[in-house]
């Protein structure tokens, strides 16, 4: 209504839309068609890309290899979400009281959030070291002798794991404690007259009713999940022996290393299709678990 | 008594919430600890904490070894390719933003609906055509290339927009009594009352920027444009085993950042209390 009137009106709009509408289909609406065109072609690039229906999918969803990758990154799920869920909703019950040096120590949960994958990544492949990392140092010392991490099969996803979980544990963690501080405390009140411990506080108080939180840090953890890549890329290279394959590595080096761009762009179609599909199931089920009136 | 007992209290919390911040940082404090040694010094059984000697060799060798990126150059690279998407992002969905919150046009809140709804796609799937679209435009192995799918933001338009939203219809009105156009207005109301949560979204751009690695990684091949994440996988793929010069090019890395973060602190809490933010 503020754009005044006839021709004038149109080109006022247009120019304020121009950039993004260009943006959306140049580098959205157009690459997500021409994604899923190429997935259904055999392209290596330089000859002209042919079409062979639906045999990607068939080739990756026969393949031993495709099955690994989804076992891997399953693997990656069960341990990261709950180690993570219950770090960052600890993270957040410390930080949510006054003391001094509150935000000394908020600075301190955050620094991993600020680092890149890479640099991190390379630092937790350091501290894993077999040999000379702090990691099995720190174990030795309690008496365990501790595994070869990166180098061993059994290890390798749970170490990449432990360097997820600190990544990002400041920063679910932060979430949690927005979640926590918009707690009306008169609950808190009530239940300490009526002696609860912290413990049944926190179980019957802080938990329900940060169940919206909990609901969006597990839909979005597991869309993130899905789709790690620095951390295998640079802490252990996908191996040892395609111990940490994962889907987003697997596309990265089917499209740019061996030049198979209708292969990769299927492996992103299946990846699309599960992020939806969990992400739908989750909406289903959220009923059950999420109150969402207090 | 009761006071013996609130301050066994406040101790112990801090013995805790201090156990486990150590715990957080202890990688960061290994990590100095191995750039601070010689290379000889570096692998050695028992680990030491402090170095024997205290050597800068690995600070000297990153910025001046021959047969990789220097990192002053990496660091002006990022930072260059940082501001840049920055200044992009803000300023077409700013733009937009605007649009689908004030001006009214036909199909308006349909077309805001399907960009919403690309936020459901996975950058993986975008990301090949994305790649083929900059060789044909012949901007693979360019700042320019690297950054203009920056102009197409669906989450930060939503955020943005939300925003604007609530800015009071009067400020426009008076705007269009005082014979203004929309772009008097876009200039007057919306870019200055918008200013916090352009803080906020150009913090968490200009992070997201730094930190990248996967979308680099494909557009830029030439060694002199890579930025700071490339030029430490390039050392990871080099000099693996330096880890010396490896934690010497993380510190290296990471300093601007959190320069940033400790100066718009505040603007980061918002960006993650207004939730969704892409980790």
């Amino acid at each position: 209504m503020y754009a005044g009137r006839g021709g004038r009106r149109a080109l006022t709009i247009a120019v304020f839309l121009l950039p993004t509408i260009v943006g959306f289909v140049l580098f959205s609406l157009t690459p997500i068609l021409r994604s899923l065109y190429l997935s259904f072609t055999s392209w290596d690039i330089l000859q002209p890309a042919e079409w062979v229906g639906t045999e990607n999918y068939r080739q990756l969803l026969t393949s031993d290899e495709f099955w690994r990758v989804m076992g891997n990154t399953a693997e990656y799920i069960v341990l990261y979400i709950p180690l993570m869920l219950v770090s960052s909703l600890a993270v957040a019950s410390l930080l949510n009281r006054r003391f001094r040096g509150v935000l000394v120590y908020k600075v301190l949960f955050f620094l991993p959030v600020l680092t890149s994958w890479v640099a991190g990544s390379l630092i937790w492949r350091w501290i894993l070291n077999y040999k000379y990392g702090i990691v099995n140092a720190l174990l030795g010392f309690v008496g365990i002798k501790g595994p070869a991490w990166l180098d061993d099969r059994l290890w390798a996803m749970p170490g990449i794991v432990l360097a997820s979980v600190w990544k990002d544990v400041g920063f679910f963690g932060l979430i949690f404690l927005g979640a926590i501080k918009g707690i009306n405390t008169d609950y808190y009140e009530a239940a300490a007259i009526d002696g609860a411990t912290p413990w049944q506080r926190f179980r019957h108080i802080t938990l329900p009713l940060v169940s919206p939180t909990t609901f969006f840090v597990l839909v979005t953890s597991i869309i993130n999940s899905f789709q790690v890549f620095a951390q295998v890329m640079i802490m252990t290279d996908a191996g040892p022996a395609g111990a940490t394959q994962v889907i987003i590595e697997r596309i990265y080096r089917y499209a740019f290393q061996f030049y198979k761009m209708g292969y990769a762009s299927a492996l992103s179609w299946i990846l699309f299709a599960m992020i939806f599909i969990v992400t739908y199931v989750q909406w289903q089920f959220q009923k059950r678990w999420v109150t969402y009136d207090a | 008594m009761r006071r013996a007992i609130v301050a066994l209290r406040t101790v112990s919390f801090y013995l805790v919430i201090s156990a486990v911040a150590f715990g957080m940082i202890l990688p960061f404090l290994w990590m100095i600890s191995t750039s601070l040694k010689e290379h000889e010094a570096v692998m050695i059984l028992p680990i030491r904490w402090i170095p024997e000697r205290v050597s800068f060799q690995s600070y000297r060798d990153i910025f001046s070894i021959s047969t990789m990126v220097p990192f002053h150059r990496a660091a002006l690279n990022s930072l260059l390719v940082s501001i840049m998407a920055t200044f992009v992002t803000l300023a077409s969905t700013s733009m937009a933003a605007f649009a689908f919150a004030k001006l009214d046009f036909r199909n308006r809140d349909r077309l805001f609906l399907v960009f919403l709804a690309t936020m459901m796609v996975p950058g993986a799937v975008t990301m090949i055509p994305n790649y083929l679209v900059l060789r044909s435009l012949r901007l693979l192995n360019t700042f320019t290339g690297l950054v203009l799918p920056s102009i197409y933001n669906a989450w930060a338009l939503f955020l943005l927009r939300q925003n604007i939203k609530a800015i009071p219809e009067a400020y426009f009105e008076a705007v269009l009594v005082d014979g203004g156009t929309a772009f008097t207005m876009y200039r007057h109301i919306v870019l200055p009352l918008a200013k916090p949560i352009l803080a906020t979204l150009g913090v968490l751009t200009f992070m997201g920027t730094w930190n990248d690695y996967l979308w680099p990684l494909i557009v830029l091949s030439d060694p002199s444009k890579m930025t700071l994440t490339l030029a430490l996988n390039n050392l990871n793929a080099r000099w693996g085993e330096h880890w010396e010069m490896l934690m010497a090019g993380n510190l290296v890395s990471m300093v601007p950042i959190i320069i940033v973060y400790l100066a718009a602190q505040k603007y980061f809490e918002t960006g993650i209390t207004v939730g969704g933010l892409k980790a």
